[in-house]
Parts: structure tokens; C-alpha cells; sequence
């Protein structure tokens, strides 16, 4: 199974990644999520093999089998839409006609193939990711790579790119995305939480919500201390075992979760 | 106000290329204009040839006027050489004149003959005036240049500043803009080699530059009558690696700037010494010794060397060879160091996979 074990990776005299373990299973969509600098992208590097490893071991398929949108979505800003595929898919040793009808497909279903002669760089944001997005697929890559696909996508496009990724691991592939829309990552089959390098919590959704120690709870007004933190109109505040819950004790989402877990590690003795 | 300088100050100091600039730039420009920017060429050197040499020697050495513009140097006294060889010293710019005597000379009245080199023009308008004090008692004739004008001395110097200018600018700032975008990670992540990558990224511009070489002589030769009495295919073997120089350095230049911005800055930082210590404004022979050293080691002043001599004077390989392996040189290393630096930036990382 393609996946990194023990990962570990020094950049510049400090610690990116430190242990990191992820299993990349066919057919399912893996979530990395984390705040900035957390790892995410150093993760993403070390599996292309663009980073050097300073310990434990990275097994993927080779490059041609790989497909890889980087955050900036790869798209060559002056190349129209039409050449961005042509020289995308030739690199991967596509033409004729199995290119085009790969490339039709797929940028009908991104819903952009209305612009063929449309430059990279006068493409709307999301419509630049939907494209990034239909390069690194056009190949039918045995593992998809996807930095943060959706950052600073529209959330009609993130819908859209959503129905794209879950498609591209129905049809087969080990997809990994980064993200920081804990919403999107409650979606995949498998959420890797980072945090400083090193893995907070590993799992399916449901279960990475099971490792949070304490409770999580819910009040109209504002708790105060730095357990606390504001959804919309509401308090939710952290509280460990033994403790008295300020508000309604409630089952945390994802994004309580990965709060809750941060509060806790932070609180750990080192 | 005093918060907006501060931090002005403060973005500066980070920006090092800038404040190098504000340092080098001063320095650079006092350096060059006190030592380079000389027009005068005050030391000539001369040939003198024909049965008569040794005595026109001594009467070289007397008779100069006092207030002549220029001191000769007599670099070669030979009484069994004839015109040809006189010609052939100047074609291959071993002299700046040669003086033909006695059975050498064709001149009435045994009058000897000053040839000059109309190529290298700054010596050749010293000599001018120096035949002109002379007066009456020497004949001369002014090869190669007649009418000794600066077109024709600028237009091979000026393909190699175009050279220069599409080698160094437009080569870092198509590959700076690769990295800026964010696509030279994707293409080093696609199965292509990297030296695929490199070649494929080089090679458009080594094309468009070949092509404007090509435009620009035949136009400087169209427009401005210069003369092209060499090898073309010498011309062309030297301009080729000429080429592949001043891509090397664009390559490097790429491998050391982040944004287009940095990557013209660099540029021109390179581009101007070219082009006032290659010899192509200021004659080298006018320069002081330390500054015209500086010269010896940029790209321009071995091309503006070879196409100056080439085109002009129809030069050939026993006297052009010395341009052609410089430059050779020149490329191989700086060619060399900026692919090894370009491939290690799409390689994959050691101790991965």
C-alpha cells in the first residue's frame, strides 16, 4: 500500500515532519489537515520525493503514476487551457485521441470546458484549481497528490471539486489532500491530523472525534479562560477529565476535535 | 512619518541584492568612468618593414613630434619583411600601424607608407593625426575602415550585446518565471528527465537568439555597408559558443533569483560592465591595467574581439583562435555550473525514495 512510515524530515535545522505515518489505501480520499506549518505541504514533498528524508521509509508508485496538483495549482499561466492539457499530457505520454477524449471528460465534469482557449493566469481562482486538478488527473494516476486544492475556492467550486476528487478514488486511486476546511475533511475516509510536524491524531473521522480526552461543551456566553473558542453565534470550550463543564456537554465535530486535541496536547507535561 | 522610514530602512536591509546595488553600484560606475572612460588611445604599436627599417627606426625615434598624440611602441622591426606581412600584422591586430620603407613602400619620391588599422578606431584617429603632423613626407592609407566609421566598429560589437542581452535577460527571466509560478515544481515532479527539462528550457531561446544574430548582421551589413570579409563559419562556431556563455549565465542567474524582479536586477548588474569594459565604447588599449583585466574576463570583449576581426578585417583562425578558446572556456564553465545548478533544483531530493 503506498503510504510514508516513520517519516521524519529536517529542513533547515528544524524538525518538519518528525514520525509521521500514513497509509495511502486505492480508492479512498486520505485528509491531511493542520494549521500553516504544520507539515502538510513538507508531507506532500517527501512522497514526491522532493525533500530529503532524514528517517523512515516512502513507498510510492514511480512519477508516471503519480499525479500531483501543487498549491499554486500548477496551471502555466500563459498557456491557454487547451495547451496547459497538451503539454501536461504529453509529458505523461499521452496524444491524439486518447489526450483529447481523456482531456474532454475531464474538464467537462470540472465544468470548464467551455474556455479552451482561456489563459492560465485570466482563469477565476477556482476554475485555475479545477484545472490544476484535471492535469494531475489526466494520466488516471495510481496515487493522486492534492496541496490544498480548494484554499481559496469559491464554495460552489469546492462542492465541485469535492465531486471531482471522490470520483477520481471511486474510479481507483489513493488520493491525499491537504486541506485547512475541516468540513471537506469530514468527508474523506481517513483524516490524518498534523500539528508541529508529528501526527495529533490518525483515523476515520468518527474515530479521530473518539481520541478527544475531557469534554467538549457548548454555552451562549463567552466562558473566558483559553479553553474556549467561538463557532458562529456560540461558546465551545474544552474542559479535561474531572473538571466541571461551563456549558451543555456535546459530541465534538471534527473541528472541536482537532481544537480540543491541540488544548490537551499543549497541556500535557513535556 | 518617522514609523514609514523606519520600516523603509528596515525592508531594505532585507532586501540584500538592493543594498548591494546602492554599495557595488557607486563603486562600479567610479571605478569604470575614472580608469575606462578613456577615448584616447596614447600608445600605438607599430610595425615598421622593408629594407629601410632600421634606419626609419632611428628616425621614428627622433623625429616624433614633441606634442604627437600618441607614443609609439615599436613591437616589430623587420628590414627583410614586405607589405604583405605588414598587412597580414595588422589584419591579425598584432599592430595598429605599420610603416612600409624602401622597396615596401610604393610611394613616390621613396616616401615610406603608414598603414593603419581602421578597425580599432580610437588608435586609428591618434595615428590619423599623427600622419597628419608628419605631413608631406610619409604617404598613408587607412585599411579595412577607410572613412573610419563608428558603424562599422559598433554593428559586430552591437550582435554581441544583443547576444548578451537575449542570453542573460530573456533566458533568467522565462526560467524565473517558472519558479515563480509554481510550475518548475510541477515539472519536476513529471516523468522527464532533467536534462529534458534543462534542454527543452534552453533551447528556445539558443534558437531565438541564432535568429537574431542572423537578422542583425545582415542588417547592420545592409543598412550600415559594414563589411563581412571573414569566415561566416567562423563567425558563426565563435558566436555559437559565444551563445552558449551568456545563456550559462542567464541559466545562473535564474538558479540565484526568486522573482523576475531579482533576476533583471542581476542582469543588468552583469550586462553593464560588458558593455563598458568589453571594448566595445571604450577602447581596451586606453584602459588602466587593473580595469582592462577586468575586460579580459567577460564573455563580450573575446566576441566584440572576434567579430570586430571577422567582419571587418577577415581575420582568420591563426589569428582569431586565441577569442575562440577563451570563450570556449568561459562557456564550458559557466555553462556547465548552471545546468548542474538548474538539474539539481528539479532532481529529486537525495535520500528520498
Amino acid at each position: 500500500m503506498p503510504g510514508a512510515r516513520d517519516l521524519t524530515v529536517e529542513l533547515g535545522g528544524t524538525t518538519a515532519l518528525s514520525g509521521v505515518s500514513v497509509d495511502l489505501p486505492a480508492g479512498q480520499v486520505t485528509a491531511v489537515v493542520g494549521g500553516d506549518g504544520a507539515g502538510k505541504t513538507t508531507l506532500l514533498r517527501a512522497l514526491l520525493g522532493r525533500v530529503a528524508t532524514s528517517g523512515g521509509t516512502v513507498d510510492v508508485p514511480p512519477p508516471e503514476r503519480i499525479g500531483y496538483e501543487p498549491s499554486t495549482s500548477g496551471v502555466w499561466p500563459t498557456l491557454s487551457v487547451s495547451e496547459n492539457v497538451e503539454f501536461v499530457g504529453s509529458a505523461y505520454g499521452l496524444s491524439g485521441d486518447r489526450l483529447r477524449s481523456r482531456a474532454a471528460t475531464l474538464l467537462a465534469t470540472a465544468g470548464i470546458d467551455d474556455v479552451p482557449d482561456r489563459l492560465g493566469r485570466d482563469l477565476s481562482g477556482g476554475m485555475r484549481q479545477k484545472l490544476g486538478f484535471c492535469l494531475a488527473m489526466l494520466h488516471s494516476p495510481d496515487l493522486l497528490l492534492l496541496d490544498e486544492p480548494s484554499t481559496g475556492v469559491d464554495p460552489v467550486s469546492r462542492v465541485e471539486l469535492w465531486r471531482l476528487v471522490t470520483a477520481a478514488a471511486r474510479d481507483g486511486a489513493s488520493v491525499l489532500m491537504t486541506t485547512t476546511y475541516l468540513d471537506e475533511a469530514e468527508r474523506a475516509a481517513t483524516v490524518v491530523a498534523l500539528q508541529e510536524g508529528r501526527v495529533l491524531a490518525s483515523g476515520g473521522p468518527d474515530d479521530v472525534v473518539g481520541t478527544v480526552p475531557g469534554t467538549v461543551s457548548v454555552g451562549d456566553a463567552p466562558p473566558g479562560g483559553r479553553r474556549a473558542w467561538r463557532r458562529g453565534r456560540s461558546f465551545h470550550s474544552w474542559t479535561p477529565d474531572g473538571e466541571e463543564p461551563p456549558g451543555r456537554p456535546v459530541v465534538p465535530d471534527l473541528e472541536d476535535t482537532l481544537i480540543a486535541l491541540t488544548l490537551a496536547r499543549s497541556e500535557e507535561p513535556r | 512619518m518617522r514609523a514609514m522610514i523606519v520600516k523603509e530602512f528596515r525592508e531594505l536591509r532585507r532586501d540584500r541584492r538592493t543594498v548591494a546595488m546602492l554599495v557595488a553600484l557607486p563603486l562600479l560606475m567610479l571605478v569604470i568612468f575614472g580608469y575606462a572612460a578613456n577615448f584616447t588611445v596614447d600608445e600605438l604599436r607599430v610595425a615598421v618593414v622593408g629594407d629601410l627599417a632600421e634606419q626609419a627606426e632611428q628616425q621614428i625615434t627622433q623625429q616624433v613630434p614633441a606634442d604627437a598624440p600618441a607614443t609609439l611602441d615599436l613591437v616589430d622591426v623587420d628590414p627583410d619583411a614586405g607589405a604583405q606581412q605588414a598587412r597580414d600584422a595588422l589584419r591579425d591586430d598584432e599592430v595598429d600601424l605599420a610603416i612600409l620603407t624602401g622597396d615596401a613602400s610604393d610611394a613616390d619620391g621613396g616616401r615610406p607608407t603608414v598603414l593603419v588599422d581602421g578597425s580599432n578606431l580610437f588608435a586609428a584617429q591618434s595615428a590619423s593625426v599623427l600622419v597628419a603632423q608628419l605631413g608631406d613626407r610619409v604617404e598613408s592609407e587607412i585599411l579595412y575602415n577607410p572613412d573610419l566609421e563608428t558603424s562599422w566598429v559598433m554593428v559586430p560589437a552591437i550582435i554581441g550585446l544583443i547576444l548578451t542581452f537575449i542570453g542573460t535577460i530573456i533566458t533568467s527571466i522565462g526560467l524565473v518565471r517558472e519558479r515563480e509560478a509554481g510550475t518548475l515544481e510541477q515539472l519536476a515532479v513529471m516523468p522527464l528527465s532533467p536534462t529534458s527539462v534543462v534542454t527543452g528550457k534552453i533551447s528556445p531561446y539558443f534558437l531565438l537568439a541564432c535568429f537574431d544574430m542572423v537578422l542583425v548582421t545582415l542588417l547592420g551589413v545592409w543598412l550600415f555597408g559594414v563589411p563581412f570579409r571573414g569566415s561566416v563559419l567562423l563567425f558563426a562556431i565563435g558566436a555559437a559558443i559565444f551563445l552558449f556563455a551568456v545563456l550559462g549565465i542567464g541559466v545562473l542567474i535564474s538558479t540565484v533569483s526568486q522573482t523576475t524582479g531579482q533576476a533583471v536586477q542581476v542582469a543588468l548588474m552583469t550586462m553593464l560592465p560588458q558593455i563598458l569594459l568589453s571594448g566595445m565604447i571604450f577602447p581596451l588599449d586606453a584602459m588602466a591595467a587593473g580595469v582592462r583585466w577586468i575586460g579580459y574576463l567577460l564573455p563580450l570583449t573575446w566576441f566584440v574581439k572576434l567579430s570586430q576581426g571577422v567582419m571587418l578585417r577577415g581575420a582568420g583562425w591563426e589569428s582569431m583562435w586565441l577569442p575562440v578558446v577563451v570563450l570556449t572556456g568561459m562557456a564550458i564553465l559557466v555553462f556547465g555550473v548552471a545546468v548542474i545548478r538548474l538539474r539539481r533544483d528539479i532532481a529529486p531530493a537525495r535520500g528520498a525514495r
